[in-house]
């Protein structure tokens, strides 16, 4: 990819994560790491949002919402899951209220993993996310 | 009196960056109440000590909350220490306490960024969390990591902070305390971030106690209690004094908590002088029997460990109580009668931990 034909808004969801993984989502918009210089903006809007990211494994309680936000989100959308437990429920996994990865419930497109994600493998995944993204939006407008 | 109507608040909120959710029930644009449901990020992770042994657990612990994540894995390895009956090393008890007030440092730079951006001062935001960077710097240097450290094990500490380290990092301090007077300032004397502060969600002392808040958000109601005077790990060995306002508004919290980190940092700085030379760990024998509750104080308040042993590798039973659901009842009585717009600003002046709070 040399460069990103959109600037890409991303939502962020913390589904049952230690908010280890959220504030390395949040140090990424701020200035050490910034990446706004990307064009990437973090909106609390979905109906803006183009990428999804979610940190945290899903329980029965957050399932609905999760899937309501990418719902809401329009198409051509991207799910990035951040964290061990964002991919397969991580430390988390035997625990009684995890139903597993964010895969159970949405179509994961981006893993990134660490425990908690660190801001570069973050900001690797959202780059990889807006390739897809293109990828994604070409194919829609040329019909298939 | 006009019509009721209930505005929905979470769980996914742009101020929020854990859910929880809130039904407000309003009248005009002042609330009259808030409903809050939580269970969003409910894990169940008690419940896993039944199936990690009793030295594992500590890794556990340690992800009840990536924020405060040193102070658990220290509260949980001294409750069990208690009861195995280990005197850890003073060096490892001094190291602790480094790492713990800079846990608090880093976590209330942290919740000024969030506080800053919950009313709308984007580069206020910025600022507090370009700082934070530098503190997860010295993370990372110590321990190897920026959250979620590692480092504690039952019966003392896994790494060192050598002299040099710890002369880098007092200076590293005196930089940035300039960095700190001048972006605390705008938080104390900025007009605009006066007033959304200043007169707004008063919590008298009588209601603090009544509803038992506890960390800064008691102490800005004026109750001087403050658990790192019981003495655990090096407390007892440092001088400081309890820092209190008698307020209660938002103003005070802010005020509490900026004059905490400086606090921190003098302990920091005690704490290095006095550190002993002595080893780091003990080699540990045999499994906890018996129970005992720790208390210790977490950036957001009290939290308290209760761990009961039965002579075998896994635990009977781990409970934590931590300091945001101490303060829930607090957040919903500063909340009623309040504006709709100082909703976001009043629900971060305690500082939510939603993820301790539901672990």
């Amino acid at each position: 990819m040399s460069f990103a034909s959109k600037s890409p808004w991303l939502i962020h969801y913390d589904g049952s994560s230690c908010n280890g993984c959220d504030i390395e989502v949040l140090a990424c918009l701020t200035p050490v790491y910034d990446v706004e210089r990307f064009g990437v903006i973090n909106t609390g809007n979905p109906k803006h949002a183009d990428i999804f990211l979610i940190t945290g494994g899903i329980n029965k309680q957050n399932e609905e919402v999760v899937k309501q936000i990418y719902d809401q989100m329009p198409s051509p959308k991207v799910v990035v899951a951040v964290g061990a437990c964002a991919c397969n429920g991580g430390i988390f996994k035997e625990c009684y209220n995890i139903m597993g990865g964010v895969d159970k419930v949405l179509p994961v497109d981006i893993y990134v993993s660490g425990c908690a994600a660190r801001p570069e493998a973050i900001i690797d995944g959202v780059v990889k996310a807006v390739a897809l993204l293109d990828e994604k939006s070409k194919s829609i407008s040329q019909g298939r | 009196m006009s019509a009721r109507s209930i505005v929905p608040f979470g769980p996914q909120h742009p101020v929020l960056p854990e859910p929880i959710h809130l039904d407000l029930v309003l009248e005009d644009e002042t609330v009259i109440e808030a409903i809050p449901s939580i269970g969003f990020v409910h894990r169940g992770l008690e419940k896993l000590v039944e199936k990690k042994d009793f030295q594992d657990y500590v890794y556990v612990a340690e992800r009840i909350c990536g924020i405060c994540s040193f102070i658990h894995g220290m509260g949980y390895c001294s409750a069990i220490e208690s009861t195995m009956g280990i005197e850890v090393p003073r060096r490892a008890e001094y190291l602790r306490t480094i790492w713990g007030e800079m846990s608090r440092i880093h976590s209330h730079l942290l919740w000024l960024g969030l506080l800053a951006d919950a009313f709308g001062f984007e580069s206020l935001f910025m600022q507090s969390w370009k700082l934070r960077e530098k503190i997860l710097d010295m993370f990372e240097m110590t321990t190897g990591g920026r959250v979620i450290f590692s480092v504690n094990q039952i019966g003392g500490v896994k790494r060192d902070m050598d002299s040099d380290t710890l002369k880098l990092f007092i200076k590293i301090f005196d930089d940035m305390k300039k960095e700190l007077t001048a972006l605390t300032k705008a938080f104390l004397n900025d007009y605009s971030v006066n007033t959304r502060l200043k007169g707004v969600g008063i919590l008298t002392k009588e209601k603090a106690h009544e509803l038992g808040a506890v960390g800064p958000m008691m102490r800005s109601s004026g109750i001087e209690i403050d658990t790192r005077k019981l003495g655990y790990s090096a407390y007892n060995e440092l001088d400081f004094q309890v820092i209190t306002s008698p307020v209660g508004d938002s103003y005070a919290r802010t005020e509490v908590r900026i004059n905490e980190i400086f606090q921190s940092i003098e302990i920091i700085r005690q704490a290095a002088q006095k550190i002993p030379d002595t080893e780091l760990s003990l080699v540990v024998k045999g499994f906890p029997s018996g129970e005992y509750f720790m208390r210790a104080e977490q950036p957001r308040g009290e939290a308290i460990y209760y761990v009961k042993g039965n002579g075998t590798k896994f635990l009977d039973r781990v409970r934590v109580r931590t300091p945001t659901f101490a303060n829930l009842p607090s957040m919903l009585e500063v909340l009623k009668g309040c504006q709709l717009a100082d909703v976001p600003t009043l629900i971060l002046t305690i500082d939510p931990c939603i993820s301790c709070t539901e672990r």
